[in-house]
């Protein structure tokens, strides 16, 4: 409060004006050119050299580049509507991802299959100004969630058509991908089971055990104790104490072997990360059920409701959105979580990142860190968007 | 408070013991190992080890709360607000990056050893730290910023005097779920080749010698545990000297 | 003295304070009621200067406020507002030596002022000093939050709803106070409030706006026999004039000299405190006392002569 009653107002709103943050994206889209562009390694585990822009691709896709560049400073730096600066962001976004492409196929000698031409410094301090482009312009545009849904297809849409096309073959990262394409698969399967298993069996469990903390008082005190200690636990620490017990449990209980269950692999996996899951979830299922406006459970207390009428009619749809931001702490967190499952060998997309970690393959740990990272940010924008669709229907109503 | 009190005085006196006197519990890990395997981790001093470890993780959140507070306190004056909505939206996107991921992309740019563990923690704690300062600095009572006006302070001395003391607990919470981020990642950060506890474990899962998975865990969950306990009992004290709830829990 | 020259304040062009001029006159309270949106707070604001008027100007005893640092003009005027503001991490004695500290007082100088403060509001130094906000009633709060405002022995005191948050018996308990602080330190009083009844007990002058502009800046006395306009008389309420205006006297004042039967009335009390007990008690007159002395009398008729519009 104290900040918008002392902002001062801006009486002069002319697109001529200059932007503040315009001015911060510049010098960030400038200062890439002090950093090379594109890596050339003679082999993957080589130390590479850094290629400048103009000498990472040929002289008419290198003016391109550079025309949609300055086009994209013009249009940081103006004071233009959000939607022309968010049209112009994603364009050259566009032409940028195209660029990094041709590079690769420039700078890749023919006939061999050992070098490897990688992005470089340069190209993500571009990506990242630019980035900053568009999620200033996303902000101010307050967009619904479905629109928000539909950019994020689009997006993928389009990486999607960039990755069919084959434009970016020639780049490390999928000659990486192209050695070990139905590994990459089947680590992926391995990792969105892991994670969206881990969750869905935390949210079976953890929401009945939120109705009873709500319900009842000694129980909730004790168990969010035990879960938020849980939670602290380093996650490789907590997947290495599971260890000895489920080893344990693999040889003494019968038919738990059979049943897959061992010392490592994708038991303690999925243990641990439902373990990690259940606080959020519990947790925000009491604030949830706690925030619902007295005066409605009053109400339907007083048209004669049982308990049960209560809790299914009035107290769980009014607590959805937070039970749902609950979810959606837990599956963020747990896809990147399952990384680490990679250490006790739960599978997951972790295994390239230490593999490559080992083999100081750096384009393998890309390999498996942007995959990561890209679904952790499609599930929170799915599921922010879920959240507010609704909290829309049921808070307002 | 009796038993939990107890509790914390028995988790203190294990990690110490684990700690120092390791060859204490011989007996108990030699259950977990076959007989040609060691029970107990001897390829580096645990404390050492643990102090490195500690010492990773103070300096990169001791960085990010300077940085965070500091930039949180720049989007909240009047020159700085227009960068505000989008500085929110930054650490929205950036705590969807898995930690993990992060210390991952260091090593390209940073190499191995302590240096991209280092900078993933010190990225990666920004984050809760800055989001929880612009929750502290953003949602104060209105009457008594009114009132810190009305009595005649500056704008450094409203923050210093009034804005700050009283977001302290909110700022506290943030630091502590850093602090409690960076302990499991720098676990992570020994599979870069920083110095950390995760050697311990990481030694353990390649001889597949679960006594030693044991060891490090128990330490570094231990170790999680009691920091991230006396940074609560840390923050509910303050709050209650502000007399403001805090929203640590949120 | 504040001098209040034909200020106005806009907001994106659309003036919520609308050239009001008012001149309020050392050690008197000046009461400014309307509903809400009508621009009193904003009026009230822009004498400390937390509003920068879009035009006009303020002058406190002649010296035009634009001239003064804002936070320096605020140091030396008090400030209370409704829900008190105490900073809750600070102790009872730090928020009431807030200013003077401001002003670099010695501390010796600050702890006395802050004992005579407490001891003016009846709260016990040696047990309210060290206390936090959250450890007090909400009337403690808001004579802390009074006390505060005083602590540097402003010349002007302005209040925001200071007793909007009370309870009836606490508020009145309150006002009471602040009556008395006032003619005891000749404070000059500018406070805000939505509540007619309010601004007519407390105010010397009472000034009444409606959307941003000023109706009526006048004694009590005259704003209810006189109504400058349709809404000041809805304000007042049609069919409270006659109380309201009884409201204004005490008996002392119009004593009557002879007898009469039953419990004597106090002579502190109002006129309408005697009117309504005279109905209640179904007497035509009482007897009125003074220091334990029957000192004359006060009569139905008199009183129904008092609550006749003034000609």
């Amino acid at each position: 409060m104290s900040v918008t009653s002392a902002s001062p107002s801006h009486d002069r709103p002319h697109w001529l004006a200059l932007d503040r943050l315009g001015v911060l994206i510049t010098l960030i889209l400038l200062s890439s050119f002090l950093l090379p562009f594109a890596l050339f390694r003679a082999n993957r585990i080589l130390l590479g050299d850094g290629l400048p822009l103009l000498a990472s691709m040929q002289p008419v896709a290198a003016s391109v580049l550079l025309l949609a560049l300055a086009f994209g400073v013009g249009a940081a730096l103006l004071r233009l509507p959000a939607l022309i600066k968010l049209a112009a962001g994603f364009g050259v976004l566009t032409i940028l991802f195209i660029a990094m492409g041709l590079s690769a196929e420039t700078l890749m000698p023919a006939d061999n299959n050992y070098a490897r031409v990688s992005p470089a410094a340069g190209f993500w301090v571009l990506v990242f100004g630019l980035a900053l482009l568009v999620t200033d312009a996303l902000t101010r545009l307050r967009l619904g969630p479905w629109t928000r849904i539909g950019i994020l297809l689009g997006v993928c849409g389009a990486f999607w058509a960039l990755l069919w096309s084959g434009l970016w073959n020639e780049l490390s990262i999928l000659k990486e991908y192209a050695n070990r394409a139905p590994a990459f698969w089947n680590e992926a399967r391995t990792h969105l089971l892991l994670a969206f298993g881990s969750v869905a069996i935390a949210a079976i469990v953890g929401i009945p055990l939120g109705i009873l903390c709500y319900r009842v008082r000694p129980v909730r005190a004790a168990l969010l104790n035990i879960l938020n200690i849980v939670q602290t636990i380093p996650s490789i620490a907590l997947f290495g104490l599971l260890i000895a017990p489920l080893a344990w449990v693999a040889a003494n209980v019968p038919g738990a072997k059979a049943s897959g269950i061992s010392g490592i692999g994708v038991a303690p996996a999925v243990v641990a990360l439902f373990a990690y899951s259940l606080l959020p979830i519990v947790s925000n299922t009491v604030v949830g059920l706690l925030g619902v406006s007295a005066p409605a459970v009053d109400a339907a207390r007083g048209m004669g409701m049982t308990w049960l009428q209560r809790l299914v009619q009035v107290e769980l749809p009014l607590a959805f959105p937070v039970i749902l931001t609950g979810i959606r702490i837990v599956l963020v967190q747990n896809i990147g979580l399952t990384t680490i499952a990679a250490l006790i060998g739960g599978g997951g997309f972790g295994v390239f990142v230490f593999q490559g970690i080992g083999q100081t393959a750096m384009d393998l740990v890309l390999l498996g860190a942007v995959p990561t990272v890209v679904l952790a940010f499609a599930a929170a924008v799915v599921l922010d968007a879920f959240v507010e669709l609704t909290s829309r229907g049921g808070r307002r109503a | 408070m009796k038993p939990g009190l107890l509790l914390r005085v028995f988790a203190l006196a294990l990690l110490i013991v684990l700690l120092v006197a390791p060859q204490a519990f011989r007996d108990f890990f030699a259950l977990f190992v076959r007989p040609t395997q060691p029970p107990i981790y001897t390829q580096g001093n645990l404390l050492d080890i643990t102090l490195s470890h500690l010492m990773i993780v103070a300096i990169a959140i001791g960085l990010s709360t300077m940085v965070a507070v500091s930039l949180a306190i720049l989007v909240t004056r009047p020159f700085g607000a227009e960068f505000l909505p989008l500085s929110r939206a930054i650490a929205n996107v950036g705590q969807t990056f898995p930690p993990v991921a992060v210390l991952a992309l260091a090593v390209p740019m940073l190499g191995f050893g302590t240096a991209p563990t280092l900078v993933a923690l010190f990225l990666y704690g920004l984050l809760p730290i800055f989001e929880n300062t612009l929750t502290g600095l953003t949602t104060l009572p209105e009457d008594v910023m009114e009132a810190s006006r009305g009595v005649g302070m500056t704008g450094w001395q409203r923050l210093t005097q009034v804005e700050l003391p009283l977001a302290l607990p909110i700022i506290l919470a943030g630091i502590r779920l850093s602090t409690v981020i960076a302990l499991a990642t720098a676990t992570i950060g020994s599979t870069v080749a920083a110095r950390t506890l995760g050697e311990v474990i990481i030694a353990g899962l390649t001889t597949g010698n679960t006594a030693f998975v044991l060891q490090g865990g128990l330490i570094v969950g231990v170790l999680a545990v009691l920091i991230y306990d006396s940074l609560s009992a840390l923050e509910k004290w303050l709050a209650r000297r502000t007399g403001r709830l805090t929203r640590a829990d949120a | 003295m504040i001098e209040i020259d034909s200020i106005v304040k806009t907001y994106e062009g659309v003036p919520v304070v609308d050239a009001v001029s008012m001149t309020i006159q050392p050690h008197t309270i000046c009461a400014v009621v309307g509903t809400s949106g009508s621009g009193k707070t904003t009026l009230l604001r822009m004498i400390n200067r937390l509003v920068t008027p879009t035009s006009g100007t303020i002058r406190i005893d002649g010296e035009d406020i634009r001239g003064i640092r804002p936070y320096e003009l605020r140091r030396r005027i008090g400030y209370a507002i409704q829900g008190h503001g105490l900073f809750p991490h600070w102790t009872v004695a730090q928020n009431i030596g807030a200013v003077p500290r401001l002003l670099k007082w010695s501390k010796a100088d600050i702890s006395a002022r802050i004992n005579e403060l407490l001891e003016l509001f009846q709260l016990d130094p040696s047990q309210y000093r060290d206390r936090f906000p959250s450890e007090l009633s909400g009337g403690q709060q808001q004579r802390v939050g009074v006390a505060r405002a005083l602590a540097a022995r402003p010349n002007i005191l302005l209040m925001d709803e200071p007793f909007g948050a009370l309870d009836p018996v606490i508020r009145a308990k309150a006002q009471e106070d602040l009556v008395a602080i006032q003619q005891r330190f000749g404070t000059t009083v500018v406070l805000v409030t939505h509540d007619m009844e309010e601004a007519i007990y407390l105010g010397h002058n009472i000034a009444v706006m409606d959307a941003g502009k000023l109706l009526q800046f006048a004694p009590p006395k005259q704003v209810i026999g006189r109504p400058a306009t349709p809404f000041v008389q809805e304000l007042i309420g049609t069919s409270e004039r006659p109380f309201r205006l009884l409201s204004l006297s005490k008996i002392a004042d119009h004593l009557e000299d002879g007898d009469a039967d039953g419990d004597p009335l106090p002579a502190t009390a109002t006129l309408r405190d005697a009117y309504s007990e005279l109905l209640w008690s179904g007497r035509s007159a009482a007897p009125v006392e003074k220091d334990g002395r029957l000192v004359g009398r006060v009569s139905l008729d008199a009183l129904a002569r008092l609550a006749a519009r003034p000609q």
